[in-house]
Formats: C-alpha cells, sequence, structure tokens
C-alpha cells in the first residue's frame, strides 16, 4: 500500500510557526491558489488536520505547509522531521475564482498570511494591482513578510501591540482603503474567524466584494462527513465541496465560530496532556527518569 | 475461536449425535430449532468495542446444515445478489466439510466473513427460504448468513484462505476509484485475468464504508484488513490519500496514464440532514462524521487518538437503518446515559437488519416509533438543548405500498437532548461528476450506468452506491462484479 508522503525540509519560523515541505508530485502540480490539504502525523491515531497550500513547487514536487502548533495534533506534526511520511490528501476544495478584478485588497492574519500568499500571487499574474495588509498580534507572529512584499503593490503591516508595522487592527487600513475613490474592486480575506468576520463587516456598508476562506472543522475533506457545515445567506453548504472560499458578506459568522468551539474543552485537555508529554519526552533524553506522578497523567 | 467449554456447544454435539442416530427424514429436519448464535452479554458488551455476536460451534453449524431440505429449485439462490450455491455450501456444511463449503462460497463471494455479517439475510437469501415459509416466520428459515461467516471464520483462524489464481500477466491497466465493497470486488475479479489493477482510496485504509460506517463491534476491521490483504497477495496495487477527481482528473488516468478502463466505486458518501431549523447548532451530527470519528479515527480509544468525540449523555438517532442502529449502539459505547431512536414509522417498516435491532434493544437502545423531530433548539453557547418533535399515526398505503405516517397536529413535544444524530441517509457525492463534465449523472447525482455498467463515457464503468444510492455491502459487491465482467470483456 502506498499513500505516505516525505517531508523534505523544516523550518521554525517562529516560536509557534512551522513551514514544512512535503514531497507530493502530482498535488505540486495540481494545486491552485486557494485550495487545501488534509495531513494525518501517523496512519493510526493522528487527528485528519485540514492546512491551506502555502506554496508548491511542481519542477520539485513539492508542496508548501504552514502551520501553527495550537493543539496537540499540530504539536505532533511539528516533532516530524524531514525524511519521515506524513499522510497528505489533495489537493481539496475548489481554488478561488481569479480574474483581472482591477484593484484587490488582500488582507491576511497571523497564520492566515499563509495561504493568503499563493492568492496574492494568482492575483497579481492576472494582471491586478495587489494591496496587501498583514496583521498579527505580535512581530513574531508576522510570517510572509519578504514574499509578499516583493509582490505586492502596497504592503501595509499592522500588529496589535505595535511591536511592528502600525499598532492597529487589520480593519483600520482596510476602512481607509475602503473610503478611497475609487475603492478596492474587491477584497480578499484569510485568518482568525474573528478577524474574517470584522473584515467583512468593515467593507460591507462600502459595498466592496469580499471572499472569506475558511477553515473549519473537517474530518474527510470529500463531502463525506457534513462536520464542516456552514450556513451562508441562509443556506448550508460544505466548506469542504462548495468552499472554502465563499462571499465573506452571506456567511453566518456567529453560527461558524459557535461550531469551530464543538470540542473546545477536550482539545484543551488533550493539548495540555501533549505539553505534559513533551515535557516527560525531554526529561527521559537528558537522561533523567520522569517522576511517577507525571507518568500516571499522561496515560 | 474456542467455545468449546461453553454449555450451549456441548448441547449441540448431543443434539447432533441424537439426530445422526437414525435417518433424518424432512420432517424430523423441519423439527429442529433454528441455532441462536452466541453473543456477548448485553451488559458487557455496551462497555466494549468487541463484537457482538460470536459465531457458531462447529456441532452448531452441522445442526443448522441439517435443517436445510436441499430443496432442488434452490429459491435461496435467487435471493443472494451474487447467487452463491447455498444448497451447495451447506451440504459440505452437513459433511463437516467446512474448507470445502468456503470454496463453494468464494466461486461467487470473495468476501463471505464480511457478508455473513452485515448482509440483510432476512430479506434476501433466507426470505425465500423453503423451511421459513413451511414454519411461517422468516426467522425460522435456515439460519443462512451464520452459516456463512461460519465457514469464512473457519477458513480464516485454520490460516486456510486461499489467494485466487491469477492469470498470466496482460499488461493491461485498470483503475479502481474507492477501496469500498465494489471496488474491491471489482478489483479481485479483473485482477484474476491477469490485469494489473490499482485501486485509488481517499481515504489512508481501504474498506470504504466497511472501515469509515459498521462499527467495530459489529465488523472487526481485522476482517476487512485481511480480505485487502488477500487482494494485495494477489498483486492488486492500492494507492491510498488518493483524491481521483482531484489529486488527478478521472480523464487523465484514461488519456495519459495509461489505464484501460476505469471502474468508479466511490460510494454515497454526501450525508443528508432534516433540514429543519436548529440543525447547525453544536452537537447535531451527521452519523457518516459520528461514525467516522469512532471507528475510522478510533476516538473510543480515548488519551490515544488524536480525533476527538462529542461528549454526550442524552442522544437522539434520528432514522430507522442499519447506520442508525450503528450510531445509537456506537454512542452508548462511548458513555452516553440515555440513547433513543426516533422514526417516523413502525418497528415492522424499519429497514435495518432484524439482528441489529433486537440487539440494539437488548444493550437498552430505546425506540420511539412514529416520531420526527420539527426543530433543533440550542442554548446559550449553541449546544443542543432539546428537540421538538411531533408525532405520527400510519394512514393509507404509499407507493412502496408502506403506510404513510401521517403527523397528528398538536402532538409537538419538548425533549431535552444533548446530541442529534442523523442517520436518515445519503446523497450521491458530487465530486467526481463536478470534476469530470462528461460524465453523465442523473438528478440525484448518481451516475448513469447501462446494463453492463458502463457510464457515458468509454471505457468508464461504475457501481455501487454511487448508481444505486444508499443500498447495501452486498448489492455494491455484485455491481462491482458485473462491471468487472463487463470490463475483462473489452479488455480481451
Amino acid at each position: 500500500m502506498h499513500g505516505t508522503h516525505t517531508i523534505l525540509s523544516k523550518t521554525r519560523l517562529s516560536e509557534e510557526v512551522y513551514r514544512i515541505e512535503v514531497l507530493a508530485p502530482l498535488v505540486a502540480q495540481q494545486r491552485k491558489a486557494g485550495q487545501f490539504v488534509i495531513v494525518m502525523y501517523d496512519e493510526d491515531y493522528s487527528e485528519r488536520i485540514p492546512l491551506t497550500i502555502a506554496d508548491a513547487d511542481p519542477a520539485k514536487g513539492s508542496v508548501t505547509l504552514i502551520f501553527q502548533t495550537v493543539g496537540a495534533s499540530t504539536h505532533k506534526l511539528a516533532l516530524k522531521e524531514p525524511g519521515d511520511a506524513i499522510v497528505l490528501l489533495g489537493p481539496l476544495g475548489n481554488p478561488t475564482h481569479i480574474e483581472r478584478f482591477g484593484w484587490a485588497v488582500c488582507v491576511g492574519g497571523g497564520i492566515g498570511l499563509a495561504p493568503l500568499y499563493p492568492i496574492v500571487k494568482a492575483l497579481k499574474e492576472a494582471g491586478n494591482r495587489v494591496t496587501v495588509i498583514s496583521g498579527a498580534r505580535t512581530k513574531d507572529l508576522l510570517i510572509m513578510q519578504d514574499e509578499l512584499a516583493a509582490i505586492a503593490d502596497e504592503h501595509i503591516v499592522v500588529t496589535d501591540d505595535g511591536s511592528f508595522g502600525r499598532k492597529a487592527l487589520v480593519t483600520e487600513p482596510l476602512k481607509e482603503l475602503c473610503s478611497m475613490t475609487p475603492k478596492p474592486d474587491i477584497a480578499v480575506t484569510i485568518g482568525p474567524p474573528i478577524m474574517m468576520k470584522f473584515c467583512a463587516a468593515t467593507t460591507k456598508p462600502f459595498g466592496v466584494k469580499t471572499l472569506a476562506s475558511l477553515n473549519t472543522i473537517m474530518i474527510d475533506g470529500t463531502g463525506m462527513c457534513g462536520g464542516c457545515r456552514v450556513s451562508i445567506g441562509g443556506k448550508t453548504k460544505f466548506v469542504c465541496v462548495d468552499g472554502p472560499e465563499f462571499d465573506a458578506h452571506l456567511v453566518d459568522w456567529d453560527g461558524m465560530l459557535m461550531r469551530l468551539g464543538t470540542y473546545k474543552e477536550m482539545e484543551k485537555e488533550a493539548h495540555d496532556r501533549c505539553h505534559l508529554e513533551m515535557q516527560i519526552e525531554k526529561l527521559e533524553t537528558q537522561g533523567d527518569s520522569a517522576p511517577p506522578a507525571a507518568q500516571e497523567s499522561s496515560k | 475461536m474456542s467455545h468449546k467449554e461453553e454449555p450451549v456447544m456441548e448441547h449441540a454435539e448431543l443434539e447432533l449425535a441424537a439426530l445422526r442416530a437414525a435417518p433424518i427424514t424432512p420432517k424430523i429436519r423441519m423439527r429442529i430449532p433454528p441455532q441462536d448464535m452466541p453473543a456477548q452479554n448485553p451488559s458487557a458488551r455496551r462497555e466494549n468495542m468487541q463484537e457482538v455476536a460470536l459465531g457458531y460451534s462447529p456441532a452448531q453449524a452441522m445442526l443448522e446444515a441439517e435443517r436445510c431440505l436441499q430443496c432442488k429449485n434452490a429459491p435461496c439462490i435467487a435471493g443472494c445478489p451474487v447467487r452463491v450455491d447455498i444448497p451447495g455450501f451447506i451440504g459440505k456444511i452437513k459433511d463437516g466439510d467446512f474448507l470445502g463449503a468456503a470454496k463453494v462460497i468464494k466461486k461467487t463471494n470473495l468476501l463471505p466473513s464480511i457478508c455473513g455479517r452485515v448482509c440483510p439475510q432476512e430479506s434476501q437469501c433466507q426470505a425465500p427460504c423453503t423451511v421459513g415459509k413451511a414454519l411461517k416466520g422468516v426467522e425460522r428459515a435456515v439460519q443462512i448468513g451464520r452459516l456463512e461467516r461460519f465457514v469464512a471464520d473457519y477458513e480464516r483462524t485454520n490460516g486456510a484462505v486461499e489467494v485466487p489464481h491469477v492469470a498470466p500477466i496482460t499488461g493491461k491497466k485498470v483503475a479502481i476509484v474507492g477501496a469500498g465493497p465494489a471496488g474491491l470486488t471489482c478489483a479481485v475479479d479483473v485482477r484474476r485475468e491477469g490485469h494489473d489493477v490499482t485501486i485509488f482510496e481517499a481515504f489512508h485504509k481501504p474498506g470504504g464504508v466497511m472501515v469509515y460506517g459498521i462499527p467495530e463491534f459489529r465488523l472487526p476491521k481485522v476482517l476487512v484488513q485481511s480480505e485487502a490483504e488477500v487482494l494485495e497477495s494477489m498483486g492488486v496495487d492500492f494507492e491510498l490519500n488518493f483524491l481521483v477527481g482531484r489529486t488527478r482528473p478521472l480523464t487523465s488516468l484514461i488519456e495519459q496514464d495509461g489505464y484501460a478502463a476505469v471502474f468508479v466505486g466511490t460510494g454515497a458518501g454526501l450525508p443528508k440532514f432534516m433540514e429543519i431549523p436548529g440543525e447547525n447548532y453544536v452537537g447535531v451530527f451527521s452519523a457518516n462524521e459520528y461514525l467516522t470519528r469512532a471507528n475510522l479515527l478510533k476516538a473510543y480509544m480515548k488519551g490515544k487518538a488524536g480525533t476527538p468525540i462529542y461528549p454526550s449523555r442524552r442522544v437522539a438517532v434520528l432514522g430507522g437503518g442499519n447506520v442508525a442502529m450503528d450510531s445509537a449502539r456506537m454512542a452508548l459505547r462511548l458513555g452516553a446515559e440515555e440513547v433513543r431512536v426516533l422514526y417516523r414509522r413502525t418497528r415492522e417498516e424499519m429497514p435495518a437488519r432484524a439482528e441489529e435491532v433486537e440487539h440494539a434493544i437488548e444493550e437498552g437502545i430505546i425506540f420511539d416509533f412514529l416520531k420526527s423531530p420539527t426543530r433543533v433548539l440550542g442554548d446559550e453557547k449553541g449546544r443542543v438543548a432539546a428537540l421538538e418533535v411531533l408525532s405520527y399515526e400510519l394512514g393509507e398505503p404509499d407507493d412502496s405500498g408502506r403506510r404513510r405516517p401521517v403527523p397528528i397536529r398538536g402532538s409537538e413535544q419538548m425533549l431535552p437532548y444533548d446530541t442529534v444524530i442523523v442517520a436518515i441517509g445519503n446523497e450521491s457525492n458530487p465530486l467526481i461528476s463536478q470534476t469530470t463534465p462528461r460524465l453523465q449523472v442523473d438528478r440525484h447525482g448518481h451516475i448513469i450506468v447501462d446494463e453492463r455498467q458502463k457510464t457515458s463515457i468509454e471505457r468508464v464503468y461504475a457501481g455501487g452506491d454511487i448508481v444505486l444510492g444508499a443500498a447495501t455491502v452486498i448489492l455494491a459487491m455484485g455491481e462491482g462484479r458485473k462491471a468487472a465482467q463487463a470490463i475483462n470483456e473489452i479488455l480481451q
């Protein structure tokens, strides 16, 4: 049986953010901006983790994924090293609809900057003027900055704490751009759901068409489970086969945020346990035996 | 398996010896009661994931086989979608030639350990059984399914599973899309002829609904795995984590990759919801999602599996089929305090296998017949808090001949629940048709095929739920087999 893919390289971009390059020639060849993959750190017990494709190199046959260690599963993925095999399925979802809109504003928040990059690139290649707004909680979490700066016509950087760029939320410069004449022809937003919700609320009064790329809870990524369902303009849609991009003004953001919290408590518990296990492992590799109490609770 | 210590087994041995002391007339055969299959105790099994039914002992199987009248016209064979020679294999069991019995079955059915467990025998082979008819009850028919299962298990546990013969290689390549019952069956029959076969599967394990849908306690995964291993020993290639349509377009398989034919067996796989208010509240799941988390992703192994499962106390399962039974019994095993199945009609109309319904009742699942929800209510955090349920009564028969459920006005009741599992069926998965423009589908999205399973595209065949709508494992296998015949003919 075949079907696992080898990690070619791994880079730690910041405290919590990793970039891995995975050998997957068919996916690299087939993928388009806006699509995602599902990865598993092993074939037996791993959760299926949807990750948006940050970049691909068809000549080399590789795809690049960037992820933040937000829970137990992404932590375990981060422990994989070059040469290790992981499960990777894709490319999934519909590609971003790319055309010559005119002026496009692309807003990325935190880890969302990674999947924003291929969209910026595709919009640019289609002949658009592209303004990028990069936002993050703090300077350390700003990623893909060189890549984005190299292709964007304008690049605005904001951080919540002012550690880099403007001290502001992404919605502030977004509102300024929307107030201009002529206003942007299209806006694209990828990032934390709450950020996308407020981006949608910002562009709506100006009538700027806005696309948001949703990352909901998902199992198979092929339409089979319906766990990713979200209400779009009052109709239930599946993010995996109908999305992942939707008209941000039609998304039921509160409903989506609510569903994202389904396993919050269990995820927190698993995350804590994972940290404990990692600590134990560290102690063990240092030659110390783990304290009995900690061993007990790792079961 | 060793159940020899069980008193019921000794009893069967004694009975068999007594029976065989004198010539057995048909009248005597009819007097042998149907042999019950030993099962795990209900209170024990609702706490574990192990298989519920334990299977016959050799003596029990032989005793049950003695009930068969060996009818010349063999009505049972006509009731089997893959036309297993039922009197033939039962005759071998009677003689104690269990491996010979396995050989008879495997002429037409390569997956007897699976079919013996999941086929709806009471509406297939056992329905027209002469013994059942004479005794006026399908439940008194010869227990063909249990015998099939016994034979398959005997063959496997005795290490006697034979790898089917493969003809000299032809160098022609065939692609199978989907490693479920239809795809696996088609793969075997095409491979037998010596063609190169590659199965493309989107999940990380082969088996389709047999691994993501049907729970461990009804169909142990090791059985599915060993069937897949037989295919591997035949030289069938598995490409897992490969989504035809996305990873590679279907037409590229033929036009660029050199496949001479493609079989599409992608299954039903797009869950239906009730379309009632509140269905997106946290705690409402499709049965597909609930079961995939629990089965394929092993969410029941808390602490070890990365995939979480919703902590439930009061669960409502909507639907009356096997998937509803599986979901309800799984919820119970995952710790729910009360699990109720809400079904719009009555027990008689339930499409679930009789054995599954009996097992569910024994385990403490409560059935609310003639009930259907009208809306889901949530709490301030958007979590399921209650169901508004409407009562029905049976009216005049509808087109299907079943009495139509008619809602009773003003009978709405508010009942507290924290979890709702929707098991009312699937629509066809649009992925292949969306990414393959020339492929014709009907208004339900099912792929249109001719009598030889051929689609609107040359060299592309389809079968199973993607053609039939949600059906059964055995019907899917029947279609996979038919498609294989057609493929083998065009490759001659």
